[in-house]
């Protein structure tokens, strides 16, 4: 697969939504090209939840529109073209009775269809994305029986499963330690140079991210910055974001 | 031990409650998952106010109680997803409000109290053989609904919002699986009773999840519990002439206090 990297694939056009009287998105206008790596960083209450959701047609918006890979959201077919790792390490049933391989299988269900069982092609693309995020020996071991970090890696993988073209994720290094997030973002890395696979990640750690992705969106209610990460760090955005009085917390010493 | 099999209703309840026990974890184990067990407890009292009207009418109780379950299932998945109000207010609206309507149905005519004890508390004396045959034709369409959407059904059980995105009609499936319930409850009450349906529908679930398998191994375990506790449940009630209903739930209860003791502590 070449990479175009003008080619958008996602283009949000300005979008704007609220909950009631609050306005949490307001006239939101964003590209992301194919091969971005990009994080949405911004304060709590700031958006990025919501327009990630928004993006992934769970939630509509009152104004502006989006398009995936061209085509209307409404209008929009091609689903396993998305995946997505939602914010599992809090809100996860732990006591859910499914294996490791169980979970990841789910990754390949809306490309197959109804009516249909997934055939060997779908169990080497099972194997294949475990082995992806080096989660094959824990294969048939129940997914409330890892670690949090481990948990995150199968929901990646069975983001991998449906073999897709980007991938949406929801503060994925939530409750896990320093190392474990050392490597996660190392398979990120690994998914999109390597794979070539668009990332769109939301974070909170702001000062990681801008050491990893290529492209950084902040949200505020608008977009108040988009572009490399190295411009965001010379110019006064954090204040403009977080208040005048934020700064990096170094998580390191 | 044979002379039980020359009474034609214990033929039939057996019958009856081993198609009953088969499909209830196939409905049960999403139930529970799904924090739906709730939802049983409701459709069960729905169905109290169609058999009320059935006895009434003198229609078949069983397609009143199926009707009005199937119907309330669609209103209360409605009104769930309307978010106009919360989830557990609209199962408490539909559970009081049914409830109250079969006790004025009921006091509208005097003469049936007796039957209707049965209903309640399930008496496998009131199947009759074309409610066997009524019940075989749902249990294979609910089994079979099950078995070609199993995959669906797994992935919303364990992630609705992931589910969504990767393009599965959703909100279909969800309609669908309550009315799977409704089907499920309705057909069950001749056997286990209006009250105690929710016991069938959760017990041999919450037991078999405490053995920590897979999703298909932990559906299989419920389906052995469930079948074995309801045979012996329907013969031991008949060697002791006490309610069938209540004796197959406490069988379960057993079971599930067994298996906890042993598993519980892991």
């Amino acid at each position: 697969m070449s990479i175009n990297h003008q080619k958008n694939i996602i283009e949000v056009e300005k979008v704007s939504f609220s909950y009631g009287n609050v306005e949490v998105l307001k006239d939101i206008t964003l590209a992301i090209h194919q091969g971005d790596y990009i994080s949405l960083i911004g304060p709590n209450g700031g958006g990025k939840t919501t327009l990630l959701k928004i993006m992934l047609g769970l939630i509509e918006p009152q104004a502006g529109q989006i398009k995936l890979f061209g085509e209307k959201l409404q209008d929009f077919k091609d689903w396993s073209k998305l995946g997505y790792v939602p914010q599992k390490a809090i809100n996860f049933d732990p006591l859910f009775p499914v294996t490791v391989r169980e979970v990841v299988a789910m990754g390949c269900y809306g490309k197959k269809g109804l009516l249909k069982w997934l055939n060997k092609k779908d169990q080497t693309n099972i194997d294949d994305a475990l082995a992806q995020v080096e989660m094959t020996k824990y294969a048939d071991r129940l997914i409330g029986n890892l670690s949090s970090g481990q948990q995150q890696r199968v929901f990646i993988a069975r983001a991998l499963a449906g073999k897709p073209e980007v991938i949406f994720l929801d503060e994925p290094t939530v409750g896990v330690d320093i190392k474990t997030q050392e490597e996660f973002y190392s398979l990120l890395t690994h998914l999109n140079s390597d794979m070539n696979i668009t990332l769109i990640l939301i974070s909170h750690d702001i000062d990681v991210v801008t050491n990893e992705v290529t492209e950084l969106a902040c949200l505020n209610q608008t977009l108040v910055y988009h572009g490399e990460p190295k411009k965001f760090m010379k110019g006064n955005y954090l204040e403009t974001l977080y208040g005048k009085n934020a700064r990096f917390i170094d998580h390191n010493h | 031990m044979l002379e039980i099999f020359q009474y034609g209703f214990i033929v039939r309840g057996l019958e009856a409650g081993i198609l009953i026990g088969l499909i209830a974890p196939l409905i049960g184990i999403f139930l529970v998952l799904r924090r739906y067990s709730l939802i049983a407890d409701t459709l069960s009292h729905v169905s109290l106010a169609g058999v009320a009207v059935g006895l009434l009418l003198k229609i078949n109780p069983l397609w009143t109680a199926l009707g009005a379950s199937a119907l309330s299932s669609i209103a209360i998945e409605r009104l769930r997803t309307s978010k106009k109000i919360y989830g557990e207010t609209a199962l408490s609206i539909f559970l009081s409000g049914s409830l109250a309507l079969a006790i004025v149905l009921i006091g509208l005519a005097h003469g049936f109290s007796v039957d209707l004890f049965s209903y309640l508390f399930g008496s496998i004396v009131t199947v009759k053989q074309i409610d066997v045959y009524i019940i075989l034709g749902l249990s294979v369409l609910i089994a079979l609904s099950v078995f070609l959407f199993y995959k669906e059904l797994i992935y919303i059980a364990f992630d609705e919002e992931a589910s969504t995105v990767s393009g599965l009609p959703v909100k279909i499936f969800n309609t669908l699986f309550v009315l799977l319930a409704a089907i499920v409850i309705a057909i069950s009450i001749p056997i286990i009773g209006i009250l105690l349906i929710s016991a069938l529908l959760v017990l041999p679930t919450i037991t078999a999840l405490q053995l920590k398998q897979s999703f298909t191994k932990t559906l299989l375990w419920a389906e052995i519990i469930s079948v074995f506790s309801i045979i012996t449940g329907i013969i031991t009630s008949f060697y002791l002439n006490i309610s069938s209903g209540g004796t197959i739930v406490l069988i379960m209860l057993t079971i599930f206090g067994i298996v906890l003791s042993i598993y519980g502590k892991k």
